[in-house]
Parts: C-alpha cells; structure tokens; sequence
C-alpha cells in the first residue's frame, strides 16, 4: 500500500471512531425526557418548601411581635410595681411624727481639796426624749423630755420640760416659735447633746454664768439676714433671784414652771457662719428685775455673751465669755453686781473616732467685789467616738476654789448617745 | 433708767423685725427645681434618663456608703459627652435634703442643694460650704478629703458628703 493509501485509511478509521463516541455522549431524546421530568420534580419539591419556609416565617414573624408586646408589657409592669414600691417605702420611711433622745450615764470620782465634800458616784445623769411633728410644710412641734438622775421620788432626780414649742414659718428666711423653748445664748445651751462636746460633764463656765441648761416661755423671732448671718429675737420670762443664794443667776432659773412672770426678758442673738467650719455669735439678754420684783434692793439685769467655735481641719477650738451686770444695791452688796466666766478650749482629732481636747475655765459669781469668790478650773481629757452618735469620754479635772467652797479634782467617765 | 433700757430693747426688737422680711438668703425651701437642674447641667440639650437597678451587691455598697440602706429599687441619672447628673435625696435629722451632683471624669464638678427642708444647718447651702467638695474623687468607697463643718449642722454635713460619695461610686458603677 502506498503511503497515501495508508494515510487516508488512518484518517477514516479516526473519524469514524469519533463519530461513534460522539454517537455515545449526545443522550437520546428519552434521556432528555426523563432528566426534564427530574429537573421539573424537583422545582416542585423547592416550591414546596419555599411555601412552607413562608408560612413557617410568617408564624414566626407573628410570634416574634408578640414576644415584643410581651416585652413591653412587662416592662410596664416592672416599672408600675417599681414606681409603687418606691412611693410606699418612702411614705412609709418619712413619718410626720419623730422620736429622737440622747442620754448619758457618768461615773465621777473626785476628792475634795478643801474638805470631805468627794464626790464619788455613778449616776444615769440624763435621760432625754425628743418628740416632734410636722403639721405641715410650714407648722412643726418639737420638745424635749429629760428624766435626771434617774428616779424623782426620795431621788435627786426631776423630770423637766426642756423643750415645747411651735415653730411657723413666716417666710422662707424668718420663722416664729412660741411655747417653751432654749434661750439662744452660749454654745452649750442649744446643743448640748453629749456626741456635741468634750468632757463627761457640761463645763462649768456656761453651767454657772450663762446658765445652762436655761429654759423659758415666750415667743422668739428667728431668721437669716444675710448668707451665713442668723438672727434671733426672744421675748420670755425672766430670772428670779434673791439674796438667799447671793443673787447667783444659776438659782433664778424659774424653768417655766408656774413661774413668776412680772418681769419679762429680751434676748437677741447674731450669729455668723459664713466660714465652713467657723461659728462666731453674740447674745444679749436684758430684764428689767431679775428678783421678779420681789426685792426692792435689786433691779435689773443684763446679760452679754460672745463665743468661737473653730474647726479646721483636724483642729478645734471653742472660746467663750459671759458676763452679767446686775443693778441694784442687794446684789452690790454680795459682789454679785458682776458674774463673769470665760473659758477656752482647744482640741485635737487624731482620727474620725478619736479626738483630745483641753480647757481652761474660770468663773466668778460673786465678781463685784474683791472677796475670794473665783474658781478655775483645768480640764484635759479624750473623746471615743465609737458610732458618730454614740461617745465614750474619759477626763480628769483640777479645779481651784475658794477657800470655804469644795475643790474637786479627780477623773470623770462618761458614756453617752443620741438618735 | 430702767423705763430707757425698757425702751431701747424693745425698740431693737421691733427694727430688727421690719429688717428680718427684707432680705433673701438661704434657708428652707427650694432653690432649684429638678428639672431645672438638668436643664442647667446639660445646657438644654437634655439626654433621655436611664435608671441604674439596685440589685446583688450594688445594694450593700450603698447602705454601706450612705449608713443605712436605700430606700428605693433603682436610682435614675442623665449622661451625656463623659458629664453624669445625679439627683439624691437623704435625710439631714429629720426632713430630706434634695442634691443635685454632677461627675465628670471621676471628679465632682458640682454639688447642688436644690431643696432644703431642715430647720437648722441652712449654711451648707452657700457656695463657700460646698466649695469644698470641688474635684473630690472616692478613695476606697469613701471622699479622698475631710470636710469643715458646720457647728449645729452635722446631721445636714453628713448627708451631703454621703450623697457626693455615692454620685462618685454609681458613676464608676454604671461607667464599668
């Protein structure tokens, strides 16, 4: 065979080779049938389930908002039970009538220097019960209850009225009360509860010459002139004293107690607080019988009392100085035309609980004249706060009297609270 | 000499009564109100208010700060641009005292009495009193400074320090 023969040979059997597979990939028409009628059953199974992918979503969605509105319910619930609660806490929490007291309890153990007058005891001093009412926004009662030494009957106990007075407010800087009420003078008289100072026992400066605790029955003006400026205007009964205690101001306080009214008195009072930390104030007192009329040889009298209450900082310091001038001849007679007391004292936090303080006091019923009629008095001492209302005090005192009247030196505990 | 004495006092009395109504200072009553405070604080622009709910051991951190425990289920406050208002209530001795406080940055930028209701201790109201509180940050859950304060107003101190701590200690809170 020739090579031409040979190649065209090779090319056919090619071609046809080819012919025939390409016979076996094309699929017949039965093929393509049933691939369709596949194809087809499947687009409707997809329908299918699409369908039902709708209605399921659709459920959902339905369900989804009510979750939503569910939601939203609760949260108005929660917020109505919230709002509620709150309201009848808070109504329940602030009650119109309040209770409040303080007491102090004090164990003093002092010898006398001058004689065998020691004083040896431990004695519930104070037992005090505050009660007060708001009437309404403007209209209040307060008073002050105090049980001292404990039992009354065959005691050295009393029970007094301290405090019982309405309060209205005239305007939102000025306010009247009226009943019984504290003379706003010193530092001690109005704020004596025992977490408020340092010593187991008041000092005895303010005790002698302002004289506090010093109570009376009247009405009083009181208010704000200016930012950290206070004012206070009272109009009361007065003092009663008499040549029997040497006309000593301590011994005329009537105490509101069917007490002799004849002579009124007048105090006013200007305290500054314009510093934080800084309190300075001055009161003035006048009446015109300190005797009540009941002795000629004396007349009227007159009260000036200036003091500092300084704290800065772990710092303190109170100063203090009273002094009366009482007219007439009875009282000249006993130098008790003048009685006059200072006192100052510094004082130290060495923590938030515990603090130290020392003071120096003298005091002088009987001052008019130049017999020996003066005291003075060292104390030194600590004060434990344990709960900011509740005070543990431990101070030892060295007093120097006149020759005939007891010397007490000695320590002092005190225990004392308030709420 | 006793009828000029008589005279003059009582003539002190009464002038020093007309000058009492003259002059408007602070004492009891309402500086601001809440709004208005917001208001202030957000120079108009006020966000919506969110509420922060006391529960698990918010609720002893609280009591723990302010001495005794919270009389109430969530506390609400305003935020905006880093600056949180609060608005708190505590008693002073006897009658609450509203405070508006504003922290910034875990610093105090403003302590506000907006009504006060006591009868004494209206002094820490004036600006040289709270003053003193002016960029205080907490220390361990109390005030990194000591506070002066007022003498017949302790009771009205305390609250108003216990009120700037807890400002302090629920912006950290809800800034976690």
């Amino acid at each position: 065979m020739t090579s031409f023969k040979k190649t065209s040979l090779a090319l056919s059997l090619m071609v046809a080779a080819s012919a025939t597979q390409a016979a076996a990939a094309t699929p017949t028409n039965e093929e393509i049938w049933t691939l369709l009628q596949q194809v087809q059953q499947q687009l409707t199974d997809v329908q299918q389930q699409n369908q039902q992918l709708k209605v399921e979503n659709q459920t959902l969605k339905t369900k989804v908002d009510q979750t939503e509105q569910t939601a939203n319910s609760a949260h108005e619930a929660v917020e109505a039970v919230a709002v509620a609660t709150e309201s009848a806490v808070k109504s329940a929490s602030t009650s119109k009538t309040t209770i409040g007291g303080y007491g102090e309890l004090h164990y003093n153990s002092l010898d006398d220097q001058n004689g065998t007058d020691d004083k040896d005891e431990i004695d519930f001093h104070r037992f005090v019960l505050f009660f007060g009412h708001e009437f309404n926004d403007r209209l209040r009662f307060f008073s002050e209850l105090e049980v001292e030494h404990a039992v009354v009957e065959g005691g050295s106990g009393a029970v007094e009225l301290e405090q019982a007075y309405l309060q209205y407010d005239l305007t939102d800087h000025n306010r009247v009360s009226a009943g019984v009420f504290l003379t706003p003078v010193g530092i001690i008289n109005e704020t004596h509860e025992p977490t408020t100072f340092y010593g187991t026992e008041r000092n005895n400066v303010e005790k002698n010459i302002i004289p506090t605790t010093w109570w009376e029955g009247g009405a009083m003006l009181s208010g704000e002139l200016a930012q950290g400026f206070s004012y206070d205007l009272a109009f009361t009964s007065g003092l009663e004293t008499d040549l029997g205690n040497n006309y000593a101001i301590r011994d005329g306080r009537g105490q509101v107690a069917e007490a002799t009214a004849k002579d009124p008195a007048y105090t006013g009072r200007l305290k500054w607080t314009a510093i934080p930390g800084v309190e300075l104030a001055t009161s003035v007192q006048y009446q015109a019988d300190v005797t009540q009329g009941m002795d000629a040889t004396a007349g009227g009298a007159t009260l000036l009392e200036t003091h500092a209450v300084i704290e800065q900082g772990a710092f303190g310091l109170k100063a203090l100085y009273a002094t009366w001038d009482l007219d007439g001849a009875g009282p000249a007679s006993v130098g008790a035309d003048e009685q006059t007391g200072w006192y100052i004292e510094p004082s130290y936090k060495l923590n938030d609980k515990v603090g130290v303080f020392s003071r120096y006091s003298l005091w002088d019923n009987q001052a008019g004249n130049s017999s020996d009629s003066e005291y003075t008095q060292w104390d030194v001492g600590v004060n434990w706060w344990i709960d900011p209302q509740v005070v543990v005090k431990l101070d030892y005192q060295d007093q120097s009297s006149p020759t005939n009247q007891a010397e007490l030196d000695g320590v002092n505990i005190g225990l004392g609270y308030q709420f | 000499m006793n009828r000029t004495h008589n005279a003059f006092w009582q003539l002190m009395f009464i002038s020093l009564l007309f000058c009492s109504f003259t002059v408007t200072v602070f004492a009891r009553g309402v500086n601001q109100t809440n709004e208005e405070f917001i208001a202030e604080t957000f120079s108009n622009d006020l966000p919506k208010s969110k509420v922060v709910w006391i529960k698990d051991d918010l609720r002893p951190a609280i009591a723990n700060i302010l001495g005794h425990e919270y009389a109430g289920l969530r506390i609400r406050y305003w935020q905006q641009a880093g600056r949180t208002a609060w608005i708190l209530d505590e008693i002073g001795k006897e009658s609450p005292i509203t405070f508006g406080v504003v922290v910034t940055d875990g610093k105090i930028e403003q302590i506000k009495v907006l009504a006060y209701r006591e009868s004494r201790g209206g002094e820490i109201q004036q600006r040289a009193f709270t003053r003193q509180y002016a960029d205080a940050k907490l220390s361990e859950q109390k005030l990194d400074r000591h506070i002066d304060g007022i003498s017949g107003a302790t009771l009205s101190v305390r609250a108003m320090t216990s009120v700037v701590t807890l400002a302090l200690y629920l912006t950290q809170f809800i800034n976690k």
